[in-house]
């Protein structure tokens, strides 16, 4: 984060966006070491700039642009950005409008060198660069003023869209010409935290009104003329090709343009979805399926269980398990299995392609633009700037839309390459579904041995699933000696290892051909669940309080403690509760955040109801609390889905699910209560997007224990 | 075929068959109504016929000749609609792509009964899923609208 | 009770525990019309029978519920998405069951899942409920001729019920995925008359 203090190390430009009266603010950043990696594959280094790139555009008219290097796509980055931006820039809030930004290198991500959002990394990666953007402008608009009223700047300053010196005033609007000829300053000075007017107070979001009037432009929603909807018929198991086609009933439905192999499948051109889709269901294919066709999820059971009785790769390792196992007093054993599943984002996954001479131009939610850019650029032979992205809001993202293959952006580019006209392809909802890039199936098998003080003095955990990362571009990186640092985050880096002198992760990473994503939360949203069940039946080997067991087990852990003590004196841990209500905790850092939630549930005729769950969340410095609250209360929906419906399964290679009737989602009257507490902190940001998913299972598993006696080791949590 | 929608009739030039929702989005270019699942399980594509909650997605456009239909794009005119006036107080919104469906279920449950209780709340609503969870805030903000509408 | 097998057993005990006791059963209802022309009660019950195995077929009763969550498929699961009765049988305030179900069954060309139709699709209302769930044949039949449970019809207005209203024949026709009422709705409306021609008499 040092680069960030000295704005001289960075280029800094200015572009005629907007005409001549606006003040535009960009930095150039030299792309990292990351960039370099995820590149191999495609994207070339970064070159020239792409214009207008900036972060803030000022008008004549007032108006203060925020452009955004990260997609919106629910978890409030459209507010988040621009509040940092209006920190420093003293700007009229209400003058406030947001854009997403081109594809460029300008907008490269801090930390990972390209284009992206994901990880929960916006906030904190982009805390330093947009401050520092509203710094800089709000020191030129200020120093236009002075120029013209001839005085010291230092005896101008910034005030709600306005250079205030004495009794004179000028808008920001009125400055914005001028400013823009000034030479910026090569430093700025930024607020300390307690100048801060903006950080850390709840903030309404910019794009309300337009997602409640329905002008919010999603990627399905892109309309011009000379548009095709496109919808393709793809193998019905994972590696499946088409042997041979006939095309001629999906032809000779009303509207159908052209019906068109691309290497996913057989795509149906049409003037609209409907006509489309009829087309699409006309198709007569016969497909090589391949060996795709023999995937089994209760076969793939098996296969994982055997693995688990292997030691598989090492991930973490201290002291001597096997020793200290045997001279454990207590020892418990246990296996956990959680499913495939699918990210079920609302709307379904969509690229428009508009094919051109000089280049492509792409319509779609992505949170991979750079690679997005790359891949669709080598399908039409371009360089990587002829392709212009337009990325709208995201109908829901949860790492489905960060695909390192791009496949998405690929197979549409292939379509409108291939029909030579621009097309939008749509996936339908069982298109969706069935499309594979699931969360890894999983299955842990733990062994821990108990000292006569209850507490764990060996643990052994072996992990079977997918690797994430294997054959991406990432791969390099984060795949360490066979490890997967996705598929064992969160249980190797555990912080009750720390406080156990015998441990062993062990990994295993199984082929299955099934392709694999990260799922809001990623290997958190398996680790989260196994550790947190599993201290719990620790606790319950050892008759101790599970939250006096996690709090002897985490004592050099300050701020899991502090969230794990916060919400169980919020949910008044060991009070009475009424009849039938039981309680159940979970507490678990991910993305640099730590999150404790308690759950509430009740459980009648096998049937769990969660009513209330007390959610403490650090997060570090809090940028918008409303959008902290907001992100815990959606991590719970997300993962109380996961843990009491969600399950994909195969069967003869088929995905057996296709819609909600078969997939369902948590509904209004199962929504418990929640209530979010957020521990003051002057730490670092840490992510917010994703941490509240990994505690809301085990915390009611764990809840489910107290209820019934039943420990549910397997996901969706099932009593009959 | 003539339909009615928010107020203005249109000339439609398809087959009966075709899903009102394919031609409010593709015919008409009145994309805030959202398609979900094409099977009424998600309610992303509610619309108003006639001031009735209705799943566009699986109702053929030949059955609504002649009657009229409201979207999302039709709520509010000048103002926006005491719904939509709660949703942006209560700060409901976040990926916003069920809302559209969320607003108008939300609209006609107040149409039928202005002071819903929570478990009428519940009922009505629990035909519109929201995949980023803004369950908690659509039930204030539904709350929210009551009171607005009623003042 | 509810397969086709079950119900021919049915009869034959019916039909051989007949006499005295069954006519004194059917004596307490002597509101009923005097059995037209030659239908034995006899006859009437063993054609009760087949009405009682239609009602209590999944496409009748999944609506005909004693709670107020109506029931779906065969297995008659609680209807997804917190489907209620509401106050007149026609779905919750603001979610109607004409939210997802028309006047007709979506095209067969869309598939199975989705929402089936038929003009006037509802429940009973909370007030007459109706219930063919869990109620014996013999409930089941005082139920249906009960004018103050069944929307004021008289033995005459039950027949043409069942005969033509769109709801009812929707059980025949219920769309793609589902299995249609067995026996065939002729059939049943022409057990439906016998038994109204018996006098409607009904089972203990």
């Amino acid at each position: 984060m040092d680069a960030f203090k000295d704005v001289s190390r960075r280029q800094f430009f200015r572009a005629s966006a907007g005409g001549a009266a606006s003040l535009v603010i960009g930095f150039y950043l030299p792309a990292r070491s990351i960039l370099a990696m995820a590149q191999e594959t495609a994207a070339p280094a970064p070159a020239k700039l792409p214009s207008p790139n900036a972060f803030l555009r000022i008008g004549a008219d007032e108006s203060v642009t925020v452009l955004l290097a990260h997609s919106e796509m629910g978890q409030g980055i459209w507010t988040t950005l621009p509040i940092l931006i209006a920190e420093e820039l003293e700007c009229d809030w209400s003058k406030i409008r947001v854009e997403h930004a081109p594809a460029a290198p300008a907008y490269f991500h801090t930390a990972f060198g390209i284009q992206m959002t994901g990880g929960s990394t916006s906030t904190w990666s982009e805390f330093d660069r947009y401050r520092q953007a509203g710094a800089l402008a709000r020191e030129m608009l200020i120093q236009a003023a002075a120029a013209q009223w001839k005085v010291d700047p230092k005896s101008c300053r910034a005030e709600e869209g306005f250079v205030v010196c004495g009794g004179k005033k000028l808008s920001f609007g009125k400055l914005a010409a001028a400013a823009q000829k000034l030479t910026p300053p090569s430093r700025v000075e930024l607020k300390t935290s307690k100048e801060w007017k903006r950080i850390g107070k709840p903030t309404r979001r910019l794009d309300s009104r337009e997602k409640v009037t329905g002008r919010a432009e999603f990627g399905l929603d892109v309309r011009f003329p000379g548009l095709m909807t496109a919808v393709v018929a793809r193998a019905p198991v994972f590696g499946g090709k088409v042997k041979s086609f006939r095309a001629e009933k999906a032809k000779a439905t009303p509207g159908v343009k052209a019906v068109v192999q691309v290497p996913s499948g057989v795509a149906v051109v049409a003037e609209h979805f409907w006509a489309a889709k009829v087309g699409r269901d006309a198709l007569e294919i016969e497909w090589d399926l391949g060996p795709g066709s023999e995937l089994d999820t209760e076969k793939m059971r098996e296969d994982f269980r055997a693995l688990s009785q292997k030691p598989g790769l090492k991930a973490a390792a201290a002291g001597d398990v096997e020793t200290a196992m045997r001279g454990a007093g207590t020892k418990i054993e246990a296996e956990y299995e959680l499913p495939y599943l699918a990210h079920a984002t609302m709307e379904p996954l969509n690229c428009t392609v508009k094919p051109g001479r000089d280049g492509c131009e792409i319509w779609t939610g992505t949170q991979f633009q750079t690679g997005d850019q790359a891949a669709a650029a080598s399908v039409f032979g371009l360089e990587t700037e002829q392709v212009k992205i337009h990325t709208t809001f995201l109908g829901g993202g949860f790492g489905r839309r960060a695909t390192p293959s791009s496949h998405f952006v690929v197979e549409a580019a292939h379509v409108a390459k291939s029909a030579g006209m621009p097309v939008k392809v749509v996936w339908t909802r069982e298109d969706d579904m069935r499309g594979g890039y699931y969360r890894p199936m999983w299955m842990h098998r733990l062994n821990a041995g108990l000292g006569g003080d209850g507490l764990p003095i060996a643990w052994r955990q072996t992990i079977v699933g997918q690797s994430i990362l294997e054959g991406t571009p990432f791969a390099k990186m984060m795949i360490k000696e066979g490890v997967d640092e996705t598929s064992v985050e969160g249980a190797a880096d555990s912080p009750y290892l720390k406080a156990i002198p015998n441990h062993w992760i062990g990994l295993h990473s199984p082929r299955p051909g099934i392709p694999v994503l990260w799922w809001r939360s990623v290997g958190h949203s398996h680790t989260g669940f196994v550790v947190e069940s599993f201290v719990d039946e620790l606790a319950g080997a050892a008759k101790l309080d599970p939250l006096e067991y996690r709090r002897r087990l985490l004592k050099d852990h300050p701020r899991h403690l502090g969230v794990l003590n916060l919400a169980a004196e919020k949910a008044g841990w060991g009070n009475p509760l009424p009849q039938g209500t039981f309680r159940g905790i979970a507490v678990h850092e991910s993305f640099g955040s730590f999150v404790a939630q308690v759950a509430e549930v009740s459980v009648e005729k096998n049937r769990i109801r969660v009513h209330r769950v007390v959610c403490a969340v650090d997060c570090g410095i809090c940028v918008n609390p409303s959008g902290v609250a907001a992100q815990m209360e959606s991590g719970v929906v997300f993962g109380l889905t996961a843990a009491l419906y969600g399950e994909v399964r195969f069967k003869e290679g088929r995905v057996q699910q296709s819609n909600f009737h078969d997939y369902p989602l948590l509904r209004l009257h199962e929504m418990p209560r929640v209530e979010t507490h957020i521990v003051a902190s002057s730490e670092k940001s840490g992510g917010i997007g994703e941490t509240g998913v990994p505690p809301i299972a085990p915390a009611v598993a764990n809840a489910v224990f107290a209820a019934t006696g039943k420990r549910i080791r397997r996901l969706p949590l099932r009593l009959a | 075929m003539k339909l009615i929608v928010n107020g203005k009739e249109h000339e439609v030039m398809t087959p009966g068959e075709t899903p009102l929702l394919w031609v409010l989005r593709d015919f008409l270019g009145l994309t805030g109504t959202k398609y979900g699942c094409g099977m009424a399980q998600c309610g992303a594509c509610t619309v108003h016929i006639d001031d009735q909650a209705v799943r566009s997605c699986v109702l053929p456009v030949g059955a609504v000749a002649g009657r009229s239909v409201t979207t999302i794009e039709g709520l509010s005119s000048a103002e926006l609609h005491p719904v939509q006036r709660a949703w942006i107080e209560t700060d409901v919104v976040q990926c916003g792509y069920c809302q559209p469906g969320q607003i108008m279920a939300a609209a006609a449950l107040l149409k039928v009964k202005a002071k819903p209780s929570d478990a009428d709340i519940d009922a009505a609503l629990c035909g519109n899923l929201c995949r980023c969870g803004t369950y908690q805030r659509i039930r204030a903000a539904v709350r929210r609208a009551s009171e607005i509408a009623g003042a | 009770m509810r397969t086709s097998r079950d119900s021919g057993l049915r009869n034959v005990l019916l039909i051989a525990l007949g006499g005295a006791a069954l006519l004194a059963n059917a004596t307490r209802f002597s509101a009923t019309p005097a059995p037209v022309a030659a239908v034995s009660e006899q006859e009437g019950l063993a054609a009760f029978e087949t009405v009682r195995a239609v009602l209590q077929h999944p496409r009748c009763q999944n609506c005909h519920i004693p709670g107020d969550a109506p029931l779906q498929f065969d297995e008659g699961r609680p209807h997804a998405q917190n489907v209620l009765r509401g106050p007149d049988g026609k779905g919750a305030p603001g979610f109607a069951c004409g939210t997802c179900h028309f006047t007709a069954n979506p095209p067969a060309s869309w598939g199975p899942h989705m929402p089936p139709g038929a003009p006037n699709w509802h429940l009973p209302p909370p007030q007459t409920k109706m219930v063919f769930i869990g109620v014996s044949s013999g409930e089941l039949c005082r139920t249906l001729k009960d004018e103050k449970a069944n929307g004021g019809k008289d033995l005459a207005a039950l027949l043409e019920h069942v005969s033509h209203d769109k709801l009812v024949l929707w059980g025949w026709s219920p769309g793609v995925g589902r299995d249609p009422v067995s026996p065939p709705h002729a059939e049943f409306a022409a057990k439906f008359k016998v038994w109204v021609d018996a006098g409607a008499p009904c089972p203990r």
